[in-house]
């Protein structure tokens, strides 16, 4: 027997907060035949397990808690009629948009599609990445997995706890359970800033007074059955870590808030070339890969750190998918943005029309004072100031309509400057 | 002229852009904030220097021993987070709850409401 | 005191095919294993390899063994389900100096009867594995060396002989045993049983065991080795298993692909005091991973996964230690590696020694060798799994994205023998957890599928045995009883 054959003009995979802006934004830009894919039970993906505030200020501007965001996306989605499945598993795309997908209703089934839209989201980066020597016990988890357990299962991972890695849901985790009852005894970040939000390091650790070492990490881990306790050391400039410094923590649990990796294994199945500072897609204005019809937005594409600018960026995947269906020449432009490695990366990566483009950014270390700079060529494009730019924070400058139609050629380069 | 008698450097937390604020207050009561981008700022910047407030989230227990997201409907004072804390794990939903309901109206007298932020349907 | 004609002390790989050999026959068999599941020792974390056989030293037991194992391996991989790859093992010599002590190799393999050996210039090594270092000079060709999943396999083998009748008591550590008459008793304190025979594989602990029967005198030594475990896009880096030249402390740092696809560079060997260590050091793992790239130039440390330790049971002869010191009491002690390539024929060997001693050896009338693998699923088309999901949903239930595992395949290994009654229990059977994400995603279900079926609370799951609870309560009151 053959397998059942969805065709649909527009599929998009995942259903969190990237894939239903991106839905409703192609539904609103007039595509009507379009479908979502999402793996969990319910619309909006990691937004329902972030119980806290601080979503939705810069999109609806009032403060909202995850699952409350995501709920708003829902209404729209529903508002519109837009089909989704839920708890259905895409297991393959092709560079011809034939997904394959699994799901309890529909067995195994394909869905052929005129556009994708790839919004799958990040997973985080296991302990096994970090190469930390010592036991396996159990207490040891990705902050995320601990946030899953706390808010949605309702259950305390541990009591006294450590924190490697000052990433923004590491810090939200510190304030969860100590709210719960547990202990936390440090937050440690191996680099000499805080990856997390200034902000969060205020009320999620001074508010609570838990310590947060910089330029520290995780050597060791004790405890045969249970996590017993960690040993923490001090780094060097080199990241390595100084013996003299180590000491020991008891605790019962370790939380790993070390990194985020956008999951992009469909996106190589597909044959997408992939950028390798953010692990995700090459993209151009208007997030399409470098293959034709297939576009990516959200912490697929790169991570972001706030779900507002994941929304923003996932409906001009959403516009941008509706125009290709509708027969829209691609831009036929190829003008290459090069980081200088102060700028570790932008997206897009390339532009295809001269046209009025934001491009997002992202920075290498915390430097004062700077300018960015776009040069094309010998000349200068663009240049901003800034007191203060850091890792955890992403940037953008906007390039007009007027400064894109005199660029000379097929490369533009972006970096930091000191003010004059 | 009225003088400083407490100065302090902060990050305001309001919204993500976290500005660095330079809070002073003077020996008259006022308070002057600096660094600031917005009015809100400047407004958290005095209540932080006199009575600071958070926005308290967490879960209830429902009667099915699911959990339901909440929060408190403003900020309360930030000295209550673990009494709050303390009431709230006392509460279990039983009745089907959708979201924005206020569970618990002027929570131990903060003037702030507990509303879900998810929805809840008994399983029967 | 309920008896038994052969109690088997230690579920590991060993004292698995032993099981599974006596379950033929009209035996009533026990399998003793002190920790909650079975294959906790060294069975569980080694190098998955199927040695070919030309290192051990000739007219040794190890060797006949090894190669007797290494021929029987392939039919048992198959008729207990469990994924086994025929790949090539290749042992790579960096200067000429090495020449020579391939030559040894070569020239001993011959003497052990292993097939197809073969010396190779480097050209031809680099026409065979691309991905080897421009260092490697010469090399030695085994075709007949192959890896397999070796957890899979002893787990697969006890659920067989528990297919076939035999009992497994788990959590039972062997404290004392005594001997009246013909019958030993084998007592953990709270607990005692009788039997006619015992057979002592209890691995880092078979010293301690042996002593207990008053049937031998040696020791072991726990010999630890630290693995890296590389995420399946490195696995493509390689397809055979590739040693270097041998020193007297085993045979090196090994870079194979595993029958997963994975790539697992080690192991270290430091011999330690303690039977329990198996923690990895920074040392170790450095060692690990600077000798790999020395073979495979292209692995790159992003691509780590995890890292893990396992302890050879080392004995004080260097082969194994397989007899009989007192009536009805058989050790197999000292069962380092080639352990895991041996083990069938061990088993064969224990057998034969278990009917020379007079065990009445009659065939069952109704005995499988079969054994539904755990990862038939996995392994149909598109097509068939549909076929699957229309009878069973849960088949279309993905838990585990990152190596695609569904809650019918979870149910599935809850509930065949022996069932698993932890998270790492689970991983070990169905794979759910064992990729990229090191199961950040699939265990808060995995935990909720595993409390469904053993009748618990959510709260008191277990990562791998008692005290290894995962979580301390629930954040509403109460904590975890």
């Amino acid at each position: 027997m053959s397998l059942k054959t969805l065709k649909t003009d527009l599929a998009i995979i995942g259903g969190g907060p990237a894939g239903m802006s991106a839905a409703v934004a192609a539904y609103d830009a007039g595509v009507r035949n379009l479908l979502i894919l999402e793996r969990d039970g319910a619309l909006g993906g990691i937004l329902q397990q972030c119980i806290h505030n601080g979503f939705g200020l810069h999109r609806f501007g009032e403060e909202l808690s995850g699952p409350e965001y995501a709920h708003r996306y829902e209404e729209m989605v529903r508002q519109r009629n837009i089909p989704f499945k839920l708890n259905t598993m895409v297991l393959d795309l092709t560079q011809d948009r034939r997904i394959t997908a699994t799901n309890s209703e529909d067995g195994v089934f394909y869905v052929d599609a005129g556009a994708v839209i790839l919004a799958m989201g990040c997973r985080e980066r296991p302990r096994g990445a970090l190469n930390t020597p010592g036991t396996r016990p159990a207490g040891i988890y990705t902050a995320g997995t601990a946030q899953k357990l706390v808010n949605v299962k309702g259950c305390m991972p541990g009591r006294d706890v450590v924190i490697l890695g000052s990433g923004d849901i590491g810090l939200i985790m510190a304030r969860r359970m100590t709210l719960e009852g547990a202990r936390v005894h440090a937050v440690c970040e191996l680099m000499p800033y805080s990856g997390g939000l200034a902000r969060n390091i205020e009320q999620c650790l001074h508010d609570f007074d838990i310590p947060l070492y910089l330029s520290t990490t995780v050597v060791g881990i004790k405890g045969r059955e249970r996590l017993e306790s960690v040993q923490i050391a001090s780094v060097d400039e080199n990241r390595r870590p100084i013996p003299s410094t180590i000491r020991e923590i008891p605790c019962d649990t370790l939380l790993l808030s070390v990194g985020l990796i956008p999951e992009n294994e469909l996106t190589k199945s597909a044959g997408v070339p992939l950028d390798r500072t953010t692990q995700g897609a090459v993209v151009d204005q208007d997030r399409m890969t470098r293959v034709p019809g297939i576009f990516s937005c959200g912490n697929v594409l790169h991570v972001h750190d706030l779900v507002d600018y994941v929304s923003d960026e996932a409906a001009v995947a959403g516009r941008a998918a509706a125009a290709y269906l509708s027969g829209l020449e691609p831009g036929k432009e190829e003008i290459e943005i090069v980081p200088d490695g102060l700028v570790r990366y932008t997206v897009p990566q390339r532009l295809t029309r001269r046209e009025q483009t934001r491009i997002f950014f992202r920075v290498g270390g915390i430097y004062r004072n700077v300018r960015i700079v776009v040069r094309d060529g010998e000349r200068e494009i663009y240049s901003a100031k800034k007191l203060k730019v850091a890792p955890g924070e992403m940037e953008s400058i906007t390039l007009s309509k007027d400064v894109m139609r005199t660029l000379s050629g097929g490369r533009l380069e972006i970096g930091l400057e000191e003010t004059p | 002229m009225s003088k400083p008698v407490k100065e302090r450097e902060l990050t305001c937390i309001i919204c993500p852009r976290g500005c660095s604020l330079r809070v002073t207050v003077l020996d008259d009561g006022t308070v002057s904030v600096t660094g600031n981008s917005c009015p809100r700022g400047k407004t958290y910047g005095e209540t932080e220097m006199t009575h600071p407030m958070r926005t308290l989230t967490t879960t209830v227990a429902t009667a099915d021993g699911r959990m339901l997201p909440v929060r408190t409907s403003a900020p309360v004072p930030k000295e209550m987070l673990f009494a709050c804390m303390a009431a709230v794990n006392e509460i279990v939903v039983s009745r089907d709850t959708d979201i924005g309901d206020v569970l618990v109206p002027d929570l131990l007298g903060t003037g702030a409401d507990l509303i879900a932020t998810g929805s809840w349907k008994s399983r029967t | 005191m309920k008896q038994y004609d052969v109690a088997v002390i230690g579920a590991g790989v060993v004292g698995a095919m032993i099981c599974r050999e006596l379950s033929r026959f009209e035996v009533r068999t026990v399998l003793l294993e002190r920790m909650d599941d079975v294959c906790m020792g060294a069975s569980r974390a080694n190098s998955s390899i199927v040695h070919a056989g030309f290192d051990c030293e000739p007219g040794t037991l190890k060797a006949r063994l090894n190669v007797r194992g290494s021929e029987l391996m392939e039919r048992v991989a198959d008729e207990l389900g469990v994924p086994y790859v025929r790949n090539t093992s290749l042992v790579v010599g960096f200067s000429d100096e090495d020449k020579p002590k391939l030559e040894y190799l070569l020239d001993k393999g011959i003497r052990n009867g292993v097939r197809g050996l073969k010396l190779v210039t480097s050209d031809e090594a680099r026409a065979l594995e691309p991905g080897l270092s421009e260092e490697v000079r010469w090399a030695l060709l085994a075709p007949t060396g192959a890896v397999i999943c070796p957890y899979e396999l002893t787990i697969a083998a006890v659920g067989n002989a528990m297919d076939n009748g035999v009992e497994l008591r788990t959590g039972f550590e062997v404290r004392t045993i005594g001997k009246e008459g013909d019958l030993y008793t084998v007592s953990s304190g709270e607990d005692a049983l009788q039997a006619k025979y015992v057979i002592n594989c209890a691995g880092v602990y078979a010293d301690a065991v042996a002593a207990m029967a008053g049937a031998g005198d040696f020791t072991i030594t726990p010999r630890r080795g630290e693995y890296m475990l590389m995420d399946k896009e490195c696995g493509k880096a390689v397809r055979a298993t590739v040693f270097r030249t041998p020193t007297a402390m085993g045979k090196g740092i090994l870079v194979t692909r595993t029958v997963d696809g994975n790539l697992l560079m080690g192991p270290t060997a430091e011999n330690i005091g303690d039977k329990e260590d198996t923690s990895t050091t920074a040392q170790g793992l450095e060692k690990v991973f600077e000798q790999a790239r020395r073979v495979l130039p292209a692995v790159s440390m992003r691509q780590v996964i995890t890292s893990f330790a396992g302890l050879r049971a080392v004995g004080p002869t260097g082969d194994f230690i397989i007899n009989q010191p007192k009536e009805g009491f058989i050790n197999c002690a000292g069962i380092e590696s080639p352990g895991l390539s041996s083990a069938p024929a061990i088993a064969e060997y224990v057998l034969e020694m278990l009917g020379q001693s007079g065990l009445a050896l009659a065939e069952k009338d109704r005995y499988s060798p079969r054994r539904r693998p755990f990862n038939w699923f996995r392994n149909l088309t598109p097509e068939e799994k549909d076929e699957v999901i229309r009878k069973d949903p849960a088949y279309g239930r993905m838990v585990c994205r990152c190596e695609g595992i569904t809650e019918g395949e979870i149910r599935d290994a809850l509930t065949q023998n022996p069932r698993p009654r932890d998270l790492d229990g689970v991983k070990r059977r169905t794979r759910a957890g064992m990729g990229r994400c090191q199961g950040g995603f699939c265990s808060p279900v995995v935990i909720e599928l595993l409390a469904g079926e053993l009748g618990i609370p959510y709260e008191c799951v277990t990562k791998s045995g008692k005290g290894s609870y995962l979580m301390t309560g629930r954040t509403k009151g109460g904590r975890r009883s």
